[in-house]
């Protein structure tokens, strides 16, 4: 289904998705329209999920991010979803993940300083059911976030 | 700090489900004109509201069924060893990102492999090779999802 000339257009899509269309095409070796059309069918396969902006809540005012790695009460059959669905309520949770190994799942929590952290954090997160336990680690500062994987 | 009206937070969402959209396609959603919305868009960008644009793929339809997060300990500190230590997981193709943590953790990594054979190879051989690395701890990615955030 993924042929090789379309492993090309996504390396150079991945590796710079900012840039022009013509640009991109050269650089995959094939000609503007080729480009257009074979996105185009990667795009309505489902290989291509979405070309999309990510806000950088720094700009925003939002200085502070955490990554709460959660354990949750796995006698109770429904704690993951009802989890989940207490959780993105919580305007402040960017993203939430479920995991297969020590944590269970992982929220990514913004905060626009640390007593603003403090208040999202007992208000909004300690009230979330079925935890157990939680860590949190405080992002110091990203090293690489290029989000491509080795076509 | 840029202030978002109700307007430019429409297009904030719109722009990071689809940053393909043209300003004409947006404005008629918005009930704007062709132009306005270009100026919008591109007060928005040049405050910097917008980190590098996202390509979210099927990573199952291109081979890559396993993503891991791993929490990475460093058995030595010091400032040669952590720069040591980011200089060679950034080179890594199969790690995504690389976070500087505080907390349980010094980094935490994204790290994407064909399957579980695969996923044990590129730890092997890759990771726990790094210079400095201690203790690593693997959690294996079952969902994820992203949320709008506090806009």
């Amino acid at each position: 289904m993924v042929d090789d000339a379309d492993r090309r257009l996504l390396r150079q899509l991945q590796a710079a998705p900012e840039d022009s269309v013509a640009d991109l095409a050269e650089r995959a070796g094939m000609t503007h329209s080729t480009f257009i059309r074979r996105l185009e069918r990667l795009r309505k396969a489902g290989v291509v999920k979405a070309i999309r902006e990510e806000v950088d809540w720094q700009a925003l005012g939002y200085s502070v991010e955490v990554s709460l790695r959660v354990t949750l009460d796995k006698t109770e059959p429904r704690a993951f979803d009802e989890f989940i669905a207490a959780a993105r309520e919580v305007p402040e949770v960017i993203s939430i993940g479920t995991f297969l190994g020590r944590v269970d799942a992982r929220l990514l929590v913004i905060a626009r300083d640390l007593p603003d952290y403090q208040r999202i954090y007992r208000e909004h997160i300690l009230t979330l059911p079925h935890m157990t336990d939680i860590e949190a680690l405080m992002q110091v500062a990203t090293i690489k976030d290029a989000q491509s994987v080795p076509l | 700090m840029i202030e978002l009206d109700d307007i430019d937070r429409q297009l904030v969402l719109a722009l990071c489900k689809d940053a393909t959209q043209s300003a004409g396609a947006l404005g008629r959603e918005l009930g704007l004109s062709q132009p306005a919305t270009w100026r919008r868009i591109k007060r928005l960008k040049d405050a910097g509201v917008f980190g590098p644009r996202r390509v979210d793929l099927n990573l199952e339809a291109l081979g890559f069924g396993v993503t891991v997060f791993l929490g990475v300990k460093l058995a030595t500190k010091g400032r040669v060893s952590l720069e040591d230590f980011e200089r060679a997981v950034r080179a890594i193709p199969e790690v995504q990102t690389v976070q500087h943590v505080l907390g349980l953790f010094d980094y935490r990594l994204r790290v994407v492999a064909q399957d579980l054979p695969d996923f044990e190879r590129v730890l092997r051989r890759r990771i726990m090779t790094l210079p400095g690395v201690g203790n690593v701890e693997a959690n294996v990615v079952l969902s994820e999802e992203l949320l709008p955030g506090p806009l």
